[in-house]
C-alpha cells in the first residue's frame, strides 16, 4: 500500500481538475460528491499507509517518482518520504479535510455553480499542496507544496474578490507568506552550498558530521524559522491571519486553524535534528513562540467579532507549538497540532453555523442566548471550548500540560508565562462562549424570525470533530497514568536524531501532578469569573479605554507596520513612478521615437520635386567626391 | 602664352556655367549654360594638347581628338533634351523649371 502513497494528492489534484476545468458544465451536488469524495478517498489510503506504519518496528520508506532536477552534482528527486510523521499528519489533513469539505456542500450552497465549483476547485488544490509538503522527502518538494499552500490561501481569502477589503487581505497574507519564503528559500541554498544535498537524510547527515553550534547550521535553522515565522504566523509575520478571516468560514476552519498555518511546526519538526544542534537558535524559537502566545491571547481578550477571536487563539495557540518545540518537546507539539486540529475546526466551524444562522452578521455583541436555537451548534461548540482551555479528560488538556510540563522542566519563567497564556485563553474562549449562547438574545427581530440549527451536512462534521476532541487526547497519555504514551512510541523514530543529540528534559512524577492540578484549578477559577462577567451579558455600548482600547485595537501593530514600511514603500515606488520612470525612462524611450520622426521629417524635405534644387545637390555630391579623392 | 591663363580662363568659364545652371529658371537658358561648361572643358583641352606638344610628346593630338567626342556627345545631348523641352513646353505652356515639381512626395 505504500507504494501507493503517490494516490494520497494526486486524488485531490484530479478533483481539482474535474471542478476546476468542469465549473461551468457541472451541478452543485456533482461538484460536491467529486470534491468530497477525492479528500475521502485520500483519507482512505492514507488509514491503510497508517495501518502498515504504525507496525513497531517500521522504517522510513523513500518512494521516488522520477527525478526532478539534475545539475552537476545536486541530485533532487520528486520522492516522497512514508514515515510515522507524515503518516500522521496525512490522516489529519484527508480526515479534518473531507469533513471540512462535507460541511462547505451546505455553508457555500447560495453561491452560485461556478463559484461553488471554483471553491471546491480550489480546496482540493489546497489540499494537494499541503500534501506534497508533508510528504515530500527532500525541502525542495517541501518547499513547492509550501508555496502551493500559500497560493491557495491567498485565493481563498480573496474567494469573494468582488470586494476589495478581502482582496488586499489575500494580498496581505500572501505578501506576508513572501517574506517568510525568502528566509525558506535562502536556508535551502545554504543547504545546498553546505551540504550538496536537500535531501532530509543527507542534511541530517552532514548536519551532524558538523558538531554542535557549527553557524552554518545555526544560519540554516534560523533561515528556516523565518519561514515557519510567515507560515504559521507568529510574530513578527502573523498581521495576515486575524485579516485572512474575510475568507469563507469552512476556509478558515481548514487553512488557517488545521493544515496551512502548522506546516512550520511540521518543518520544525521535521528538522529536529537541525535545531538540537543550535540550542541557542532553540532557544530563540521558544521565545518567538511563547511571546507570540501571550501578545494574541491578550488581543484576543478585547475582540468582538467571533472569527477574529478564534484567529488570534490560533495565533496563541501556535505559538505554544512553537514554545514546546522550542524546549525539546517534538512529540508534544505534534501532539497539540493534531488536537489543536480537531478543536480548532470544530470552533470555527461552529462559528460558521451560527454565522449562517444569524444571516451573516459576525458580531457577538449582536448575539445571546442562542443555546435554545441551536442546541448541536451550542453543546459541540462547549465542548470544543473546553478542550481548548485544557480541562482534564478532553484531548487539549493533555496536549497543553505536556507541552507545560516540558516548558517547567526547561525553565521556570517560561514556565509561568506560558500558564498565564493558558488562562488567558481558558478566560477569552469562554467569554466568547457566554457573549454567544448565553444570556438573552440581542440582534434584530428579523434576526430572531430567521435562527435555526444547521442542516444534517454541517451539523455532523461538528459532532465528529466533537468526538475527536474529547477522544484525541487518550492518545498521549502521559506516563504519570501508568500507560504508554502512544503517540510518543510511535513518533520516536522521527525524533531518535534529536534525542540522541540532547537529551530530553526529564520531570518528576509528583511534579507533573502539581502542575496538572495547578493548572485545572486555575483554569477552572478562570472560567468562572468570565461566567460570573460574561454570563448575562448586554450591551452597553460604552468605548473601551485605556488597555482595553490598546488591546481591542491589536496593540496598533497594523499601525505601526503601516506607518514604518507600508508608508515608505508607497513613497519610494511613488518616486521611481514620477522621476525615475516617467521623467527618465518614458521620456528616453518616447524621446528616441520623437527623434526618429523629426529625422524622418527633415529628410524628407530633399524630395520637394524642384529641378534646380536636385541639380544642386548634384554639384554638391561631386565637389564632396572631389574633396574626397584629394584627400585619400 | 603661359598655360595657366588658358586654365584660369577655362576655370572662369566653367564655374560661370555651373552657376547659370544653379540660378537660372528658364529651361533653354540653363541648356545654354551647360553648353557654356562643355566649351570650357574643350578650351582646357586645347590648351593641354599645345602644352604637351611643346614639351615634345608625340601622342599631343589625343586631347583634340576627345574635343571632337566631346563635341559630338554635346549635339546629340541637345537634340534630346530640346525635344523634351518642346514637349514638356505643350503639355504646361512653360518653360520654367521652378512650375515643373510634380515629382515631390
Amino acid at each position: 500500500m505504500i507504494n501507493l502513497v503517490w494516490l494520497v494528492p494526486f486524488l485531490p489534484l484530479l478533483g481539482f481538475l474535474i471542478n476546476g476545468l468542469g465549473r461551468r458544465y457541472l451541478s452543485k451536488s456533482q461538484v460536491g460528491i467529486v470534491g468530497s469524495g477525492v479528500i475521502l478517498a485520500a483519507f482512505v489510503v492514507s488509514l491503510l499507509i497508517f495501518l502498515e506504519v504504525r507496525q513497531p518496528g517500521f522504517s522510513a520508506q523513500t518512494i521516488t517518482l522520477f527525478d526532478f532536477i539534475s545539475a552537476g552534482s545536486l541530485h533532487i528527486p520528486f520522492a516522497f518520504q512514508v514515515d510515522q510523521l507524515s503518516a500522521l499528519f496525512l490522516l489529519i489533513i484527508t480526515g479534518v479535510g473531507s469533513l471540512i469539505h462535507i460541511y462547505s456542500t451546505a455553508y457555500m450552497h447560495d453561491e452560485s455553480n461556478e463559484s461553488f465549483a471554483r471553491y471546491f476547485a480550489y480546496l482540493n488544490l489546497f489540499v494537494f499542496s499541503m500534501l506534497i509538503l508533508v510528504l515530500g522527502a527532500n525541502y525542495v518538494l517541501m518547499f513547492i507544496g509550501w508555496e502551493g499552500v500559500g497560493l491557495c490561501s491567498y485565493l481563498l481569502i480573496g474567494f469573494w474578490f468582488k470586494n476589495t477589503a478581502y482582496n488586499n487581505a489575500a494580498k496581505k497574507a500572501f505578501v506576508m507568506n513572501r517574506i517568510g519564503d525568502l528566509g525558506f528559500l535562502l536556508g535551502i541554498f545554504l543547504m545546498i552550498v553546505n551540504f550538496n544535498s536537500v535531501t532530509f537524510s543527507h542534511v541530517f547527515g552532514g548536519a551532524k558530521a558538523m558538531g554542535l553550534n557549527n553557524v552554518a547550521v545555526a544560519a540554516i535553522a534560523i533561515l528556516l524559522f523565518v519561514g515557519a515565522m510567515g507560515k504559521s504566523a507568529q510574530i513578527p509575520l502573523y498581521t495576515w491571519l486575524p485579516d485572512a478571516m474575510a475568507g469563507p468560514t469552512p476556509v478558515s476552519a481548514l487553512i488557517h486553524a488545521a493544515t496551512m498555518v502548522t506546516a512550520g511546526i511540521y518543518m520544525v519538526a521535521r528538522s529536529n535534528v537541525l535545531y538540537s544542534l543550535v540550542p541557542h537558535i532553540q532557544t530563540v524559537v521558544a521565545i518567538i513562540g511563547l511571546v507570540t502566545a501571550l501578545l494574541a491571547a491578550s488581543i484576543a481578550l478585547k475582540q468582538n467579532d467571533i472569527k477574529k477571536v478564534l484567529a488570534y487563539s490560533t495565533v496563541s495557540q501556535l505559538g505554544y507549538m512553537f514554545l514546546a518545540l522550542g524546549v525539546g518537546a517534538y512529540t508534544a507539539a505534534v501532539f497539540h497540532v493534531m488536537t489543536h486540529a480537531f478543536f480548532k475546526a470544530l470552533l470555527f466551524l461552529g462559528s460558521g453555523s451560527v454565522i449562517h444562522a444569524m444571516g451573516g452578521e459576525q458580531d457577538i455583541r449582536k448575539m445571546g442566548g442562542l443555546k435554545k436555537y441551536m442546541p448541536t451548534t451550542h453543546w459541540t461548540f462547549l465542548v470544543g471550548c473546553l478542550a481548548i482551555a485544557g480541562i482534564p479528560g478532553l484531548s487539549g488538556f493533555f496536549s497543553k500540560d505536556e507541552i507545560l510540563a516540558h516548558t517547567f522542566a526547561a525553565n521556570k519563567v517560561m514556565y509561568v508565562l506560558a500558564l498565564a497564556g493558558a488562562l488567558m485563553t481558558a478566560f477569552y474562549m469562554f467569554r466568547l462562549y457566554y457573549i454567544t449562547f448565553s444570556g438573552s438574545f440581542r440582534g434584530t427581530h428579523e434576526q430572531e424570525h430567521h435562527l435555526h440549527e444547521s442542516p444534517a451536512a454541517m451539523t455532523i462534521p461538528l459532532v465528529v470533530l466533537a468526538l475527536l476532541s474529547i477522544l484525541g487526547g487518550y492518545l498521549g497519555l502521559p506516563e504519570v497514568f501508568g500507560v504508554k504514551h502512544l503517540l510518543a512510541s510511535y513518533l520516536s523514530p522521527v525524533f531518535a536524531g534529536s534525542a540522541a543529540i540532547a537529551t530530553p528534559h526529564h520531570l518528576e512524577h509528583s511534579m507533573e501532578w502539581i502542575l496538572m492540578g495547578l493548572s485545572t484549578v486555575l483554569v477552572i477559577v478562570f472560567i468562572l469569573i468570565a461566567r460570573g462577567r460574561y454570563a448575562k451579558y448586554t450591551d452597553s455600548g460604552k468605548e473601551n479605554t485605556g488597555l482595553a482600547k490598546v488591546l481591542e485595537n491589536k496593540w496598533y501593530v497594523d499601525e505601526l507596520y503601516d506607518a514604518v514600511i507600508v508608508k515608505p514603500l508607497g513613497m519610494l515606488s511613488r518616486f521611481f513612478q514620477d522621476k525615475l520612470e516617467r521623467n527618465g525612462i518614458d521620456r528616453l524611450v518616447n524621446g528616441a521615437g520623437r527623434a526618429v520622426t523629426w529625422g524622418s521629417q527633415q529628410a524628407r524635405r530633399l524630395q520637394n520635386g524642384q529641378v534646380g534644387f536636385y541639380v544642386f545637390a548634384m554639384v554638391i555630391g561631386i565637389i564632396v567626391l572631389f574633396v574626397i579623392g584629394l584627400l585619400l | 602664352m603661359p598655360v595657366q591663363y588658358y586654365i584660369f580662363l577655362s576655370i572662369a568659364l566653367f564655374c560661370i556655367g555651373v552657376m547659370g545652371v544653379l540660378m537660372r529658371r528658364n529651361a533653354i537658358i540653363i541648356f545654354m549654360c551647360i553648353e557654356l561648361m562643355l566649351n570650357a572643358v574643350n578650351l582646357l583641352m586645347v590648351a593641354f594638347s599645345k602644352m604637351w606638344a611643346d614639351a615634345g610628346r608625340i601622342d599631343a593630338a589625343a586631347a583634340q581628338i576627345f574635343v571632337f567626342f566631346i563635341m559630338v556627345v554635346a549635339a546629340a545631348e541637345v537634340a534630346v533634351g530640346l525635344a523634351i523641352i518642346v514637349m514638356v513646353y505643350r503639355n504646361t505652356h512653360a518653360v520654367d523649371i521652378n512650375i515643373l515639381n510634380r515629382l515631390k512626395n
